[in-house]
């Protein structure tokens, strides 16, 4: 996959200063390599940001672009549900002040089921791949599926099944149930990437995936390469 | 690397053994397999003299024959010296008893023993550890055999990273009947690590079961060894220890943190079919069940008990694990009612857990058994037995294991252990029923039929 898009490399080794490949870059790497991603944007004016707004139609979601924020939502730095030219201004001026501010992300804003799919290059088990419910309190719910990668054809399902709160995929009361089929092609397709990122990478977090009745859409994104932790910030 | 020579040795040279301090580890290696067992063996040191009457070799290379087994337990850095003189001599492997190499932060050493025997293809076990033990065959471990509880031989052979932790596991599998094959402890595991003990053994013909103590892999380590275990064609048996190591180490991601040392080690063993033992408990359940039935089932079981409070707690013990414990349908229970003594048949339970009452005799027993190995959705029996109810006789352990030979399903029973029922577990175990000493442990012999995928 890598080899027929050399943007993919080409964007990760441009990332190596900042040790980590950030949320426009990681979704430039996964539309490329076929993944569905939101419409965006990065402003580096609120003029830019306005413009665009525009062009994809309000609401949207506004995101801190900084190499020195690696959790957006710790920092306040994630907006959503903007709806209209005021308040982006406004979110662009406080996000502005924002350590290492670089510019603002303008997307699309999208609904459903926020999943984590996730991959870690371990020391004794090479490339694994996580699946878990996602969003901001990923580590407090805990509940996630784990695989070594590369993954066989029955362990996608598998790993959907494992998950405590999958009867929320399945449409729970009266809602409508996420594609399966999107989401299990979404985590082959992922597990087939990290493979082939496998030396280039320390771990990949997708969180949220959002998932609903027609779609699985790469929401946000950061790609943590290899020697991360020795890139002196 | 041939690694037979290490547990199969017929020649055996023990370096380090001692005129003067008959306490050195390698005069007790030296005396018990002169003693106890059939290797030939020759004692070893530079300063000669003799010990137990026979003379010690100044070197490997007045040995009057080829050393299948080198046994070095010397001082560490003597150990480099030996190990060439070994490879000179043409022995063929070694086990590296003696202490003071990385754990001892002596990693060069280590490392230099590593390249010595990898440039001659020379297998070794150890450093830093109490090597190995085939009952009736070799034993290099240097405690004083009347120490030693051994168990007796059977198909489940040990590899543990821990020599202490082996030597316990051996102790319990003597406790509770599990017999062993080879037990190998391999301490700093500098040359022959998991996953070579863990290709030797699935060759070996005497192994049946595989059942690891491990704290942690090498580099990448651990995906050649899920990989080959899974594939093995054994059940593999992994107690971990150091769950909580690492967690302090900061983590760039939710990935990364959700998916730690030991998260990941945990799914890559189920991911591939290795049973995890949480717990020592496990350990020795899961060793047991699986050395008695190695196939595995979807572990639906069929209860029977003449104790109320036994089934109850069977079954918290099957919820909890997730076992299904299912009904029996009418007419299977009417059928069977006809099946049981006349003081039994109208007071007896016949759900499942079947409970048939303080009254039930050893017959009613074996209907019962009958009943449900013959039902399709039942994968195995679990008999709660109380030996000291008068209708149950010592005969019957023999009794339902014959049945669950002919209809060849898994039978696990309970039985309290103790001197005073020996014969009744003896009646299981001699026809290869598995028996626990706890409700939770019989329940964990099911789950270890269920969880196996070799």
């Amino acid at each position: 996959m890598i080899q027929s898009h050399p943007d993919i490399l080409r964007i990760i080794e441009e990332a190596r200063g900042d040790g980590w490949v950030l949320e426009a870059g990681a979704k430039q790497i996964f539309s490329l390599a076929g993944f569905a991603v939101p419409r965006f944007a990065v402003a580096k004016s609120a003029e830019e940001a306005r413009r665009f707004a525009g062009e994809i139609g309000y609401p949207v979601v506004a995101k801190i672009v900084s190499p020195r924020i690696l959790h957006k939502s710790d920092v306040g730095g994630v907006a959503v549900g903007i709806g209209n030219d005021g308040r982006l201004a406004e979110v662009f001026e406080r996000f502005r002040s924002l350590d290492g501010f670089q510019g603002v992300l303008v997307e699309e804003m999208l609904s459903g089921i926020e999943l984590i799919l996730g991959a870690k290059i371990d020391m004794q088990f090479g490339p694994m791949i996580l699946l878990g419910m996602g969003g901001t309190g990923v580590e407090i719910y805990q509940d996630v599926a784990l695989r070594m990668a590369p993954l066989a054809e029955k362990d996608a399902p598998a790993m959907i099944e494992g998950l405590k709160a999958h009867r929320l995929l399945e449409g729970y009361r009266g809602a409508a149930p996420v594609d399966r089929g999107k989401l299990t092609e979404t985590i082959r397709a992922f597990s087939a990437l990290v493979m082939e990122l496998e030396d280039r990478i320390e771990s990949i977090d997708i969180n949220p995936l959002l998932c609903s009745a027609d779609r699985c859409v790469v929401a946000d994104a950061r790609i943590i390469l290899r020697g991360y932790g020795t890139v002196s910030r | 690397m041939d690694l037979k020579p290490l547990f199969e040795p017929r020649t055996m040279a023990v370096f380090g053994v001692s005129s003067s301090n008959y306490r050195h580890p390698a005069n007790e290696i030296f005396t018990k397999n002169l003693l106890r067992y059939p290797v030939k063996v020759y004692g070893v040191n530079p300063r000669g003299g003799t010990v137990n009457g026979q003379s010690i070799h100044r070197s490997i290379a007045e040995i009057p024959e080829p050393i299948d087994l080198a046994v070095i337990a010397v001082r560490a850095d003597f150990v480099p010296d030996v190990l060439s003189e070994c490879i000179r001599a043409k022995a063929r492997s070694a086990t590296v008893i003696s202490g003071g190499f990385a754990e001892a932060g002596r990693r060069d050493l280590q490392e230099r023993i590593v390249a010595i025997a990898q440039e001659a293809s020379f297998p070794f076990v150890g450093p830093n550890c109490l090597g190995i033990y085939v009952p009736s065959h070799v034993d290099t471990f240097f405690l004083p055999g009347e120490r030693m509880v051994k168990p007796t031989i059977g198909n489940v052979s040990f590899v543990s990273q821990s020599g202490g932790i082996l030597v316990d596991h051996l102790i319990k599998f003597a406790g509770e009947g599990v017999g062993l094959a080879k037990a190998v402890s391999i301490g700093n595991k500098a040359l022959l690590s998991e996953l070579d003990l863990l290709d030797y053994l699935a060759q070996d013909p005497a192994t049946r079961v595989i059942a690891f103590y491990i704290e942690g892999f090498g580099p990448n380590e651990g995906r050649a060894f899920v990989q080959n275990a899974g594939k093995c064609g054994k059940p593999v048996i992994v107690l971990k220890s150091g769950k909580s190591a690492g967690g302090s180490r900061a983590v760039s991601s939710h990935t990364a943190s959700l998916a730690g040392d030991y998260a990941s080690f945990s799914a890559a063993l189920s991911q591939y079919g290795i049973v995890e033992a949480a717990n020592e408990l496990e350990m020795i359940s899961f060793c047991e069940s699986l050395s008695a039935y190695a196939k595995p089932t979807r572990g639906r079981v069929g209860i029977v008990t003449v104790s109320g409070g036994h089934g109850a707690m069977a079954i918290d013990a099957c919820t909890a694990h997730g076992i299904a414990v299912p009904e029996l349908p009418e007419d299977v229970r009417d059928a069977l009612r006809k099946n049981l003594s006349p003081s039994v048949r109208d007071i007896a339970s016949l759900a499942n857990p079947i409970d048939l009452t303080g009254s039930g005799i050893d017959d009613d027993f074996v209907a019962t058994a009958e009943t449900l190995f013959a039902m399709e959705q039942i994968d195995c029996v679990l008999a709660l037995l109380l030996p000291y109810i008068p209708g149950i006789t010592a005969d019957l352990g023999a009794k339902l294991s014959s049945v669950a030979t002919r209809c060849g399903k898994p039978l696990i029973a309970y039985v309290p252990h103790v001197e005073k029922y020996a014969m009744l577990i003896e009646g299981f175990e001699l026809n290869g029923a598995p028996v626990s000493p706890s409700i939770e442990g019989a329940v964990l012999m099911v789950e270890a039929l269920r969880r196996t995928r070799p």
